[in-house]
């Protein structure tokens, strides 16, 4: 069972007052983009086994949506962050380096 | 669930079921959704004055049944105060915060509440929530949003013994059944 700690009202939440958002950090490609950026903003999605970034919606709770870094092998949680950013914090790079040593997510690492 | 009423009126009639813990529909109850953006002086004198109470912290309630105010998430409050009194409270913090960025919206015949009143009613929520009811983790005082099996809802701890719930008023029959049902005599667990 996955339990993350919502970072707006700081319970631990367990998977089932949660709802998945699908991945984080996807760049919204808007009318006048690329072909290739839209395409690849509708259909191009991580599929990792390990490291993944997340979006989470405290629905049966704050109703906040936040961020979750995790390994989809384990389930073990690295952390979770704010909504209001657009890559991880360092925090959290720091925290998986350490468990993770050389991992990698797109084009972070 | 549809209902023509002539005058308000409680969802269940006040519906009471007595076995491991005391479950009770609560007599009507005002309650005011607030939003806004707590770290302004403005919203929070506002708010804090009419609730006669601070300003509570994340996951507290302050005050007692009669006025308090609930953080319900960090920019939404709830206060509670008597049923007739909402409306025009509602009207009057409305006028108050006018100009900010602010919401106000009287949901009190949105919402049922209902009165837990046991010893065992830690066991008795702990089997319907996906919360950790120990003590430690939910003293007296503190406000919980979760859900009850598939309906949304809120704990409010008043006291060991005392938890007011209350879930959106379409649902209050499910939620009043699932806690009779949680709370049946021959059903104890005794594990806080």
């Amino acid at each position: 069972m996955l339990i993350l700690d919502c970072p707006y009202c700081g319970v631990s939440a367990e998977e089932t007052e949660l709802s998945a958002g699908g991945e984080a950090h996807v760049t919204r490609e808007g009318p006048g983009s690329a072909d290739d950026a839209f395409e690849s903003y509708l259909f191009m999605r991580e599929n990792p086994q390990g490291v993944h970034f997340e979006r989470w919606r405290h629905s049966h709770g704050c109703g906040k949506w936040f961020h979750a870094a995790r390994c989809t092998r384990t389930l073990e949680v690295f952390g979770t962050y704010s909504a209001q950013t657009t890559e991880p914090p360092q925090g959290i790079r720091d925290a998986i380096s350490q468990k993770r040593p050389g991992w990698s997510w797109r084009d972070l690492a | 669930m549809s209902e023509l009423l002539t005058s308000p009126a409680q969802a269940l009639g006040g519906a009471r079921f007595d076995g491991l813990v005391c479950v009770e529909e609560a007599p009507l109850q005002g309650m005011i959704t607030l939003r806004g953006d707590f770290a302004s002086p403005g919203f929070a004198n506002v708010v804090s004055s009419a609730a006669a109470t601070d300003m509570p912290g994340q996951r507290e309630v302050r005050g007692t049944q009669d006025k308090a105010l609930m953080w319900m998430s960090p920019d939404e409050l709830a206060l509670l105060c008597p049923y007739a009194e909402a409306a025009p409270m509602a009207a009057k913090l409305a006028d108050m915060l006018a100009g900010s960025h602010a919401l106000v919206a009287n949901v009190s015949d949105a919402r049922a509440h209902f009165l837990l009143k046991g010893p065992g009613l830690r066991d008795v929520i702990a089997k319907l929530a996906p919360v950790d009811m120990a003590p430690g983790a939910m003293p007296p005082g503190t406000l919980r949003r979760t859900r009850f099996a598939q309906v949304a809802a809120g704990i409010w701890m008043q006291d060991d013994a005392t938890a007011q719930i209350f879930c959106f008023r379409s649902v209050a029959q499910y939620m009043f059944d699932l806690l009779s049902t949680a709370a049946a005599p021959e059903s104890a667990v005794g594990h806080f």
